[in-house]
């Protein structure tokens, strides 16, 4: 049993790659369209607003599988053709979008009035405000839970294994179809994506404590 | 776009889609069930308990939150009856894991929320000369629930919303409906257009029953 893990080790490090290259763009992609959007959202005009909160709560509201079906076998359909790989990787980022953009509401909302307006009064522009006020106290808001987040995009791009790409999922159920070993297979990937998501909980953990003592 | 809508196909087999989203909530209403006593009986226990037992309850929430469901799905399904002598059906199986898993995210609320009933209320528990079991009861509980029950209301939809995963074990559930027609008719914006609407319909639905069980509760205060 050892010997044929042992064996499958490099097949699922192949895996585990994907796994993580996947996370990576959908983490990066979605961090950039949810802080446009959740701008959008906070100061936009009011047809922007809803467009967003729209978009936001629908996505929100359904399985992140059916987004996943719906964009992988739905764009097709309308005349788009993407590779599975990008179909994914667009489905989980549209679902993670929609969860950056509640963090940056959220962080941009805990920042106090007076800030806005202190900084209308000295005649900062609307960029200068965002880049030298808001943003840099908004940050320590959004971080914890934005890195927190990033455990649901590793935990989310299992589900790509469903659209027969081989990430770390896909290559434990390919090794256990060739080795019948399901259990130890099962208990081996559940090990690596607890590593994995584990640190990244207790880095936001501890970003969250560094942070906590500048509260007002 | 040249993509005409026609939902027809979809009316006609719309029992696919209701059997599904019935499914659904039944899948999730008794795998919550379940997972409220998992969570509770922990959560008290973490809270009173020594060490080692914190550590291994601990233990059991951190590991479940990191791993995906759909690998806790198909550990269950197909490793599990290698290793013990038990035949279970898929939708039991499913059962099983989101109870387990559900029990994990809710230690959590539970803990969190017995953490941050106020002392006082203890103390003036302990000082009208209840017992520790009618002080749980009668005094934190309750508060704990009034505190925990936004907490609850969006762990409760998101593991209604988790149910989805079930299909992976082909349990005909919601999404599993959807795929069928997708496969078998091939309407496939259709199809997944009334699916969304039918998830999104049901979990605000869910939100706003929540919300007034919240809103009594406050009330009472």
């Amino acid at each position: 049993m050892l010997t044929q893990i042992a064996y499958a080790l490099p097949f699922l490090a192949q895996g585990f790659a994907l796994t993580l290259w996947v996370s990576l763009l959908v983490v990066v992609l979605s961090l950039i369209a949810g802080v446009l959007l959740g701008v959008g959202l906070v100061y936009g005009p009011a047809p922007l607003r809803w467009a967003v909160r729209i978009f936001s709560d629908t996505i929100r509201g359904i399985p992140i599988l059916v987004l996943m079906f719906f964009v992988y076998y739905g764009l097709p359909a309308i005349g788009l053709h993407l590779p599975s790989f990008w179909a994914a990787v667009l489905a989980l980022t549209l679902f993670k979008t929609a969860q950056v953009i509640e963090y940056l509401r959220g962080a941009v909302g805990s920042i106090p009035k007076g800030q806005s307006e202190a900084s209308m009064a000295i005649g900062l522009t609307f960029r200068q405000r965002l880049a030298y006020v808001i943003f840099p106290q908004a940050f320590r808001r959004f971080l914890p839970p934005w890195i927190n987040g990033v455990t649901d995009a590793v935990k989310g791009s299992a589900l790509v294994s469903l659209l027969g790409i081989t990430d770390l999922m896909q290559a434990i159920n390919q090794v256990i179809g060739r080795t019948y070993e399901a259990m130890p297979l099962y208990i081996l990937g559940a090990l690596i994506y607890f590593a994995v998501n584990y640190a990244l909980s207790l880095a936001s953990r501890r970003l969250e404590r560094r942070f906590s003592f500048i509260r007002e | 776009m040249g993509y005409a809508l026609n939902f027809n196909l979809i009316w006609r087999h719309f029992d696919k889609l209701w059997g599904g989203l019935l499914l659904s909530l039944e899948l999730a209403i008794i795998s919550i069930a379940i997972g409220i006593v998992i969570g509770l009986v922990l959560a008290v226990w973490y809270v009173s308990a020594g060490r080692v037992v914190r550590t291994i309850i601990a233990a059991y929430v951190e590991f479940i939150r990191n791993v995906p469901l759909i690998l806790l799905v198909y550990l269950v399904f197909y490793g599990l009856p290698t290793v013990v002598d038990l035949a279970y059906s898929a939708p039991t199986s499913f059962i099983l894991t989101l109870s387990v898993y559900s029990g994990a995210y809710l230690v959590e609320v539970f803990r969190s929320g017995l953490e941050a009933v106020p002392r006082g209320q203890l103390d003036a528990g302990k000082a009208i000369g209840l017992t520790p079991w009618q002080r749980l009861v009668h005094v934190r509980l309750p508060t704990m629930l009034r505190i925990t029950l936004p907490a609850l209301s969006n762990t409760f939809i998101s593991l209604f919303k988790d149910t989805s995963i079930a299909s992976v074990i082909s349990v005909p559930e919601l999404t599993y409906g959807a795929q069928w027609i997708n496969f078998n008719t091939f309407r496939i914006v259709e199809v997944y257009l009334v699916t969304t609407a039918m998830y999104l319909l049901t979990g605000y639905a869910l939100l706003f029953g929540l919300r007034l069980v919240e809103r009594r509760f406050r009330a009472a205060r």
